[in-house]
């Protein structure tokens, strides 16, 4: 048998709306909430049973406007690069700072897609991250913690 | 109402609040401009910016962002066929028609002009009808509040489904679901936050709207291997040709653009159906309203063909903020994007906003006016320089919009728990997007998920836990009423009427 991606989809959510009904139910009220006409957990549980029902009338019934995306002409490694690259960037931007962090984030998704006009490339990382950060420090006072400026002295 | 209109033109009219209209305008413009991006994803990376801003400030160069991107989604309908928004998609049937005959600069022309009538016309409508819906809108009450945001979810579910209902209803659903993550309002009590600290407070707005949209934008876009600008490319300066209008031309803009303000203006004040609606609406009106002779001409370069979807859009956008200001309950994605914004500043839209905050509330209608103005001054001549933003390789595009969307993020919380989650919805909404599971449901549905709630709860607690509520009251059964008809016709649409 063969199952169409949106139904899939559809499924999934299924059993996700399960998933988040059962854990509605275990919401811990106070005592003298459990009976009361609305607490804590009513709406969720509400929430859990719409899921259920229209991802599980989607899958039942017959689909009207069946979706059809040709898988080969995506492009995964792009996509994918790209996405690893910005978890990359979470794990970094803490340890790093946020200055060399974005300007390599920058760097690296250029090159990821290809670009390999070099002065562009450095113009709008490393310059373009610097005016960026000197605007929100000017103009907007966000203070941005950098451990790698304050090592060199540039940031408090 | 002459002391509200005072107070808002002396906001609107400061020089940080000009100069916040213009930036809006021109950002939202290039923004807009950029085939896939439109006004949610230029409004979305305009939030963290805002919010070192006072409330007035903040939602006056979202404002000026939404027509800008509204302008500049016209732009590229016209130039290069590849509307920016689908708002602007009725526009590219004779707007690109008549470019190609070398008449790309009156065809920009028309649709500036007729942009700030529609503008125009629709912000004296707002004028009027907002103080009044105002007052009108203070008699409601929960069950009303209730019943009405289900009416603008399920509105906005059925005119976004492209024929899809149960795939926008599923988006609802995870919108409210997203939504209920955190602690209870009433009894702190955590909810899906599964011990993690991070979670304690909810999903922060800024974050949902920046994943779902400005991010996943981007990763669709590469996803699908699209060069948004590639057509662009090929545009040259001299080919623009003049602005300037002949009698002719003048005089059938001005029999079209009051029949297409009326009717974007009252669209766009429905739920739901918004500026594409309304474009596509006044197109076909106009069509049938224009003599045999000129009907010949849509579809190849009509000045009535470019003027009525350009006035009607525009007329719509005011129009959308009839239910955010009066109501407290936005009626498109855009707006609920607007709507969360003004909640991060502890503001609350609604009935009450005209007496507790009319600084606000009038100076946002003022800045619609100057926005308008703005759009024609200062956009119109600088077309063909802004239009050359088009050109911008992908390559550059798409990293700098996940550089604004991860920088807003970062900026919001400074951890990087963020960070991961924002990647992590982003990811999953590029693929429901891949297979046409839209996305402003989910935004209305999360913007509205704590309100919606907060109703259901006194609703229920004053009906000592019966769903009587729900027809109490004529208002409430009306507005039940008009939902059971929603949704009834999206499945008769679905599933009977290609049958019979």
């Amino acid at each position: 048998m063969k199952i169409s991606p949106s139904k899939l989809i559809s499924l999934l959510f299924f059993v996700f709306s399960g998933y988040y009904l059962y854990t509605a139910y275990q919401i811990q009220v106070f005592a003298f909430d459990e009976n009361a006409p609305f607490n804590a957990k009513t709406f969720p549980i509400y929430l859990g049973f719409a899921g259920l029902v229209f991802s599980g009338l989607y899958i039942i019934l017959p689909e009207a406007n069946p979706t059809n995306v040709d898988l080969k002409v995506l492009d995964y490694k792009k996509t994918i690069g790209l996405t690893i690259l910005m978890i990359l960037y979470g794990l970094t931007i803490l340890r790093v700072g946020y200055f060399l962090s974005t300007s390599i984030f920058l760097v690296a998704s250029y090159i990821i897609l290809g670009e390999r006009k070099w002065i562009w490339i450095f113009i709008l990382s490393f310059p373009f991250v610097a005016i960026f950060m000197y605007l929100l420090h000017g103009l907007l006072n966000i203070y941005l913690r950098d451990p790698f400026l304050k090592y060199i002295g540039i940031m408090g | 109402m002459i002391e509200g209109i005072l107070i808002g033109l002396q906001t609107a009219l400061s020089f940080k609040n000009l100069m916040m209209v213009m930036i809006g305008c021109f950002s939202g413009t290039i923004i807009g401009m950029l085939p896939g991006l439109g006004p949610m994803t230029a409004i979305a990376l305009m939030i963290p910016i805002t919010y070192g801003f006072d409330p007035s400030t903040g939602l006056i160069l979202m404002a000026g962002v939404y027509y800008g991107a509204v302008f500049g989604g016209s732009t590229s309908s016209i130039l290069i066929n590849a509307p920016g928004v689908p708002g602007t998609v009725a526009t590219s049937f004779d707007g690109y028609p008549m470019a190609q005959q070398g008449k790309a600069g009156k065809a920009l022309a028309i649709a500036a002009y007729s942009s700030f009538a529609g503008g125009t016309i629709s912000a004296i409508f707002l004028l009027i009808a907002a103080p009044s819906l105002s007052l009108v809108s203070l008699s409601f009450r929960s069950p009303d509040y209730f019943g009405l945001m289900i009416l603008g979810l399920t509105a906005v579910a059925a005119f976004s489904s492209k024929g899809n209902f149960l795939k926008a209803m599923m988006m609802v659903v995870l919108g409210l679901m997203l939504a209920s993550v955190g602690q209870d309002t009433l009894s702190d009590i955590p909810r899906f936050t599964f011990d993690n600290m991070n979670l304690s407070d909810g999903i922060s707005f800024v974050l949902v709207v920046m994943a779902t949209f400005a991010m996943s934008e981007a990763l669709t876009i590469i996803f699908k291997a699209n060069d948004p600008t590639k057509a662009a490319k090929q545009i040259s300066l001299s080919q623009l040709g003049s602005i300037k209008l002949d009698k002719d031309e003048t005089k059938k803009m001005v029999t079209t653009i009051p029949r297409s303000s009326v009717l974007g203006f009252i669209i766009g004040v429905l739920p739901g159906a918004g500026a594409t609606i309304a474009s596509f609406l006044a197109y076909g009106m106009e069509r049938n309203f224009v003599n045999d002779e000129e009907k010949q001409k849509f579809g190849k370069g009509s000045v009535n063909g470019i003027a009525a979807p350009e006035t009607a859009n525009n007329a719509a956008c005011s129009g959308s903020f009839v239910p955010l200001l009066t109501l407290g309950i936005p009626g498109s994605g855009t707006t609920a994007v607007m709507l969360g914004a003004l909640l991060g500043f502890g503001i609350q839209p609604g009935p009450r906003l005209y007496q507790t905050n009319p600084e606000i509330f009038w100076s946002v209608i003022m800045s619609m006016y100057i926005g308008m103005v703005v759009l024609l001054i200062l956009n119109l001549p600088l077309i063909p320089y802004i239009a050359r933003v088009l050109a911008i390789p992908r390559t550059f595009l798409i990293p700098l919009i996940l550089f604004f969307s991860l920088t807003g993020v970062y900026l919001m919380s400074f951890n990087n728990f963020d960070i991961y989650m924002m990647i992590g919805i982003a990811v999953v909404a590029t693929i429901l997007r891949l297979y046409d599971f839209p996305m402003p449901p989910l935004i209305l549905a999360f913007v509205l998920g704590g309100l919606m709630e907060e109703n259901l709860r006194r609703s229920l607690l004053i009906s000592d836990g019966s769903w009587s509520f729900m027809w109490d009251r004529p208002l409430t059964i009306v507005i039940m009423l008009t939902i059971i008809f929603i949704v009834g016709w999206q499945i008769y649409k679905s599933f009977f009427k290609k049958k019979l």
